[in-house]
């Protein structure tokens, strides 16, 4: 590990030991916040007890869904959107904007029309992550060499033969990027509305805890998704590093 | 107009027919039509009950704003000029710009409370790191020759920065302050959201549990609109930087 790697391990476990010792110290009152080792001790308790296992189903599943059909729908309008300039120049400012205004706010809207069920969250996740998909695969398809469409040409490949077996792979670094933002806006969008309102889910049990005043349950759940979601964003990060030195591309 | 301009608006249009073709599918109580929308939409906002809330929003949002700017363009500033803080600290920041912060929003209001300070902390815990994160790549990304020039004009520290470094870094940082303001406005409505009797974040939420979809899609419209007008106006800003640099 590089030395700003073992810096970052040093500042990260000495903040953790500084909270520790402030919890125990009396200076965070317990009312606030418990100890990080008290976080940890309460989730593996949790977690051995498997009551939450149906809202850890449950939530991933939603994500791993939303995630899923945002990648691949994603995919298939940005083939389309590329194929067609003119409808892509008015799009634009769309593109441009969707990720400035806060699409959450239409969740309610969906409950409205959906219920309080799945879909609407599947559908936020899905509505937040899809464009973010979109987008990188317009900017992959646009620095696919014109040699290759040739190429393809030459060879009279089909439209779908050239999508996957030529667009697919030349525009796979870019891909990458739309799948690494597609998990991380769709983990957020699926935990942001099971938090506002929702059944069931990891986000609901959070709001529950603090409702109930349960502190021990509420930092455990809470460290809980942190950590997922650090593992998640993290391995995808290695992965497209480990990617990019493959393709002599270096890290960025 | 050009023909781009009327692309655009054709797929308003489109989208203003979806939507009025989604009401008609599911219904007067669960989504109301477009042209209803627009006319509560002028009921509305001149009522007080909506100047109150949107004032409670703007109050926390400008606050919120504040720190975000403030806090951000500091760690950024200081991560882009000393290297070793930035490689120590640039993956913690991207780490938790891609986390859920939501999980974070009980602990924020166990910290400060119930009131506004709880929402604008919470607005602000948003906005910093794009804005640290961009303020740091701006700065690093400023060519040497640049720095050369200063050094070979004999320009003394102040000089430097007034005149050399603020002027490159702009439109990076104009990038920052843009995506900022988004990502803090959305903390500050899920804040409002969640746990607040005030503001317009509140006034989604409460409309729904009353089942006044005409309120709920008006404010959802009216944020959007808000929104997208602040982001186009920031974008045109950057733009004009850029082109000047």
């Amino acid at each position: 590990m590089t030395r700003a790697g073992w810096l970052r391990l040093a500042v990260i476990a000495a903040a953790i030991a500084v909270l520790e010792l402030a919890c125990r110290a009396g200076l965070i009152d317990r009312r606030v916040m418990v100890s990080p080792s008290e976080m940890a001790t309460a989730l593996i308790g949790i977690l051995a007890s498997g009551t939450i296992n149906g809202d850890i189903a449950r939530t991933l599943g939603v994500v791993a869904a939303a995630v899923a059909l945002s990648i691949t729908l994603g995919f298939a309008l940005g083939l389309l959107i590329h194929a067609l300039p003119r409808l892509r120049e008015a799009l634009d400012p769309f593109f441009a904007t969707y990720y400035a205004v806060p699409i959450f706010i239409f969740y309610p809207v969906l409950i409205a029309i959906f219920g309080l069920s799945l879909v609407p969250i599947l559908l936020i996740g899905v509505a937040t992550a899809i464009v973010a998909m979109i987008i990188a695969t317009l900017n992959g398809l646009d620095r696919v060499p014109r040699v290759l469409t040739k190429i393809a040409r030459v060879h009279r490949m089909g439209r779908l033969a050239t999508a996957i077996r030529l667009q697919l792979p030349a525009a796979a670094p870019h891909l990458f990027t739309g799948v690494k933002l597609s998990v991380s806006y769709g983990f957020i969008a699926v935990i942001a509305a099971e938090f506002i309102l929702a059944p069931a889910g990891l986000g609901r049990d959070i709001a529950d805890a603090y409702a109930d005043f349960n502190n021990r349950r509420m930092y455990a759940l809470m460290l809980f998704v942190l950590l997922i979601a650090t593992v998640v964003n993290m391995a995808l990060h290695a992965w497209d590093l480990r990617w990019g030195e493959r393709r002599g591309r270096g890290p960025p | 107009m050009t023909r781009r301009a009327a692309d655009t608006l054709l797929i308003v249009i489109v989208l203003l027919i979806a939507w009025q073709a989604l009401h008609h599918l599911v219904g007067e109580t669960a989504l109301p039509a477009p042209a209803p929308t627009l006319a509560y939409l002028v009921r509305l906002v001149p009522t007080s009950r909506f100047a109150e809330n949107a004032a409670a929003t703007a109050t926390s949002f400008a606050f919120a704003l504040i720190l975000a700017y403030g806090i951000g363009l500091a760690i950024g500033a200081w991560m882009g000029a000393h290297r070793l803080s930035g490689a120590v600290g640039e993956p913690i920041l991207v780490a938790l710009y891609s986390l859920p912060k939501i999980t974070l929003y009980p602990m924020v209001l166990l910290i400060f409370g119930l009131g506004i300070s709880g929402k604008v902390a919470f607005g602000a815990l948003h906005g910093v790191l794009p804005v640290a994160l961009l303020t740091m790549a701006a700065i690093r990304n400023i060519s040497p020759v640049h720095l050369k020039s200063a050094r070979v004009m004999k320009l003394n520290r102040w000089q430097t920065i007034l005149t050399v470094l603020f002027p490159a870094t702009l439109p990076e940082i104009v990038a920052g302050l843009r995506i900022g303001f988004t990502v803090t406005l959305l903390g500050v409505l899920l804040a409002e959201m969640f746990a607040s009797k005030q503001g317009l974040g509140f006034l989604i939420i409460n409309a729904m549990s009353l089942l006044q979809s005409e309120e709920m899609m008006t404010i959802a419209v009216l944020l959007f609109a808000f929104a997208a007008l602040a982001n186009a106006l920031l974008l045109w800003m950057e733009h004009r930087l850029h082109r000047r640099v």
